[in-house]
């Protein structure tokens, strides 16, 4: 049996789509850890991106330390956060936070300071202050970047969130987890075809938010020339 | 290494990781500390020769301090050794007792006989499961007397839970257990040995069950916060000492009996070797060698030193 049959056959039986353990609460976990980590990566990193966008100062710096994090490995700060906190939300919150800012801060900070410098010059030559020429000028057109970062935070934090289960979570990753340890590989594929999908689906909803959000001077100029 | 840590950090839980990280060291290589027995051996004039005897061991910490103890005493009875510590799992390593390449290796009688000579076994107490093992190993190799020490997974409590609530025994847990969270790696829930067993053999339905990890940090750390009451715990685990932890005992052996015990390649040995194995086994308690394994897997305390000073201290060793 391939990898495919095994998960639609798991998938398909009824039984897993009713409970506390079923796929529908299982879903609403995984993208309730998902969601709320990917908001407090947002509040941080967007906000430090743009700063460090604007200014220009420390951005070397903090581009090459958000580089550096992505290497962090997120199971092992996951088992450190539960010895060294317990088990307060902050245990799974912390790794899955850390994984988002990195894409999230170097996309929000490529964005602000890639802004034309005669779009600059002309928001100043209008008499802007520094803080209007960020709000209306350097964030709207860093739009796109922004959200290809915050896209690229969401896939990774929706399909990492399936760490959650080794601390004792749901999430869709007990599925993975308590189907190996079952040799149950019906349940293990069922379980990974679900973060698939479960990605794919963010990204197909970034995707929707994007054309909703980005300006629309720039959707414009966006069209193929 | 872990100065890096905040310090509040416990230093009890934090033990926890400092086991993965032993492991992980000792599988990368055991040249460090356990090797004072391949030393006195490397000479290539007496090394495998006919009257010396190699002593092999599981890479994980308990299993090479145990087969350090064996190296130490049987130097001391001036029997020639060669040590080849850390060989890998039991897939690995049973083979080549089996071929007599390596003479000696402490085993655990339950898992010996359910991973490798009878994976259908059903056999739970220590008599039980070393009468399946002298049925059924092959007839080159035979198991010399069981310790009383165990390795074996267990319902552990805390101090103060225990205290409370009178807990020496899984059997006490009556009363209580409805109103217990147990915690234990995932499998616990469906194992025959797992809340199967624990109803079946002593008529406990627990509150509800937390899949952790296998008596690893989670485990420990969901004890320690209350996440849980009561968790499954490997006896020898260091933590139980430093995090204050109690392993409930199991009349019914619920849990298949995992003495530590000599297995032992039949033509290779000799009168002296088997007295020598023998009042080992006959003096290694659990209690001892949990204070053994806390010594060098959480304080790194040097293998030989400990293995030394657990022989001096019961009378094996000058």
């Amino acid at each position: 049996m391939s990898f495919l049959s095994y998960a639609w056959d798991w998938l398909r039986a009824p039984v897993q789509w009713h409970g506390p353990g079923g796929i529908p609460i299982r879903i609403l976990e995984q993208l309730g850890y998902s969601g709320l980590s990917l908001l407090v990566a947002a509040l941080i990193a967007v906000p430090l991106g743009v700063l460090i966008g604007h200014t220009g100062r420390g951005a070397l710096l903090v581009v090459n330390i958000a580089n550096a994090w992505r290497s962090i490995p997120t199971l092992g700060l996951l088992v450190l956060a539960v010895i060294t906190l317990g088990f307060s939300p902050l245990a799974w919150l912390i790794p899955l936070v850390v994984l988002a800012i990195p894409p999230i801060l170097v996309n929000t900070y490529e964005g602000v300071a890639g802004v034309d410098p005669e779009i600059r010059d002309a928001a100043r030559g209008m008499g802007m202050t520094s803080w209007q020429q960020v709000r209306k000028v350097e964030i709207p057109v860093a739009v796109p970047l922004i959200m290809l970062g915050l896209r690229t935070g969401a896939i990774f934090v929706v399909a990492t969130a399936t760490i959650a289960a080794y601390i004792g979570l749901g999430g869709l990753g007990r599925y993975i987890i308590d189907g190996l340890a079952a040799n149950n590989y019906g349940e293990v594929a069922g379980g990974a075809a679900l973060v698939v999908v479960l990605a794919l689906l963010v990204q197909v909803l970034f995707v929707g938010l994007r054309y909703l959000v980005i300006p629309a001077g720039l959707r414009k100029q966006e069209r193929p020339t | 290494m872990f100065s890096v840590l905040p310090r509040r950090t416990n230093a009890g839980v934090l033990g926890g990781l400092a086991v993965i990280t032993a492991v992980g060291l000792a599988a990368c290589g055991s040249s460090g500390s356990p090797s004072s027995g391949s030393s006195s051996s490397s000479n290539p004039l007496t090394a495998g020769g006919s009257k010396g005897v190699v002593v092999g061991s599981a890479n994980f910490p308990e299993d090479e301090l145990l087969a350090e103890i064996y190296v130490l005493a049987l130097q001391g009875k001036g029997v020639k050794v060669t040590s080849k510590f850390n060989i890998g799992d039991r897939e690995v390593y049973y083979p080549e007792v089996k071929n007599g390449a390596i003479t000696i290796l402490p085993e655990y009688n339950g898992a010996l006989l359910t991973t490798s000579v009878d994976t259908t076994s059903t056999a739970a107490t220590t008599a039980e499961v070393n009468a399946a093992l002298t049925a059924k190993l092959p007839s080159t190799l035979e198991i010399l007397n069981s310790s009383s020490a165990q390795d074996k997974d267990s319902v552990t409590v805390t101090q103060a839970t225990a205290t409370k609530y009178h807990l020496s025994s899984i059997a006490d847990l009556a009363p209580v257990a409805k109103d217990f969270v147990i915690g234990g790696p995932s499998e616990f829930k469906t194992r025959t040995d797992g809340l199967v067993g624990l109803k079946k053999n002593y008529g406990l339905t627990f509150k509800s069950f937390d899949p952790l990890d296998e008596s690893g940090p989670v485990t420990l750390a969901a004890l320690v916060d209350g996440k849980v009451q009561a968790a499954d715990v490997f006896t020898t685990t260091p933590q139980i000492i430093t995090d204050h932890l109690v392993a409930l005992a199991d009349p019914k052996f619920n849990f298949a009996a995992q003495n530590v015990t000599p297995l032992v390649y039949k033509k290779g040995v000799n009168s002296t070797i088997v007295a020598t194995l023998n009042a080992i086994s006959a003096r290694l308690t659990t209690p001892g060698l949990l204070a053994m394994d806390k010594a060098v897997i959480l304080d790194h305390d040097n293998y030989s030193t400990v293995a030394k000073g657990w022989l001096t201290a019961v009378g094996l060793s000058s």
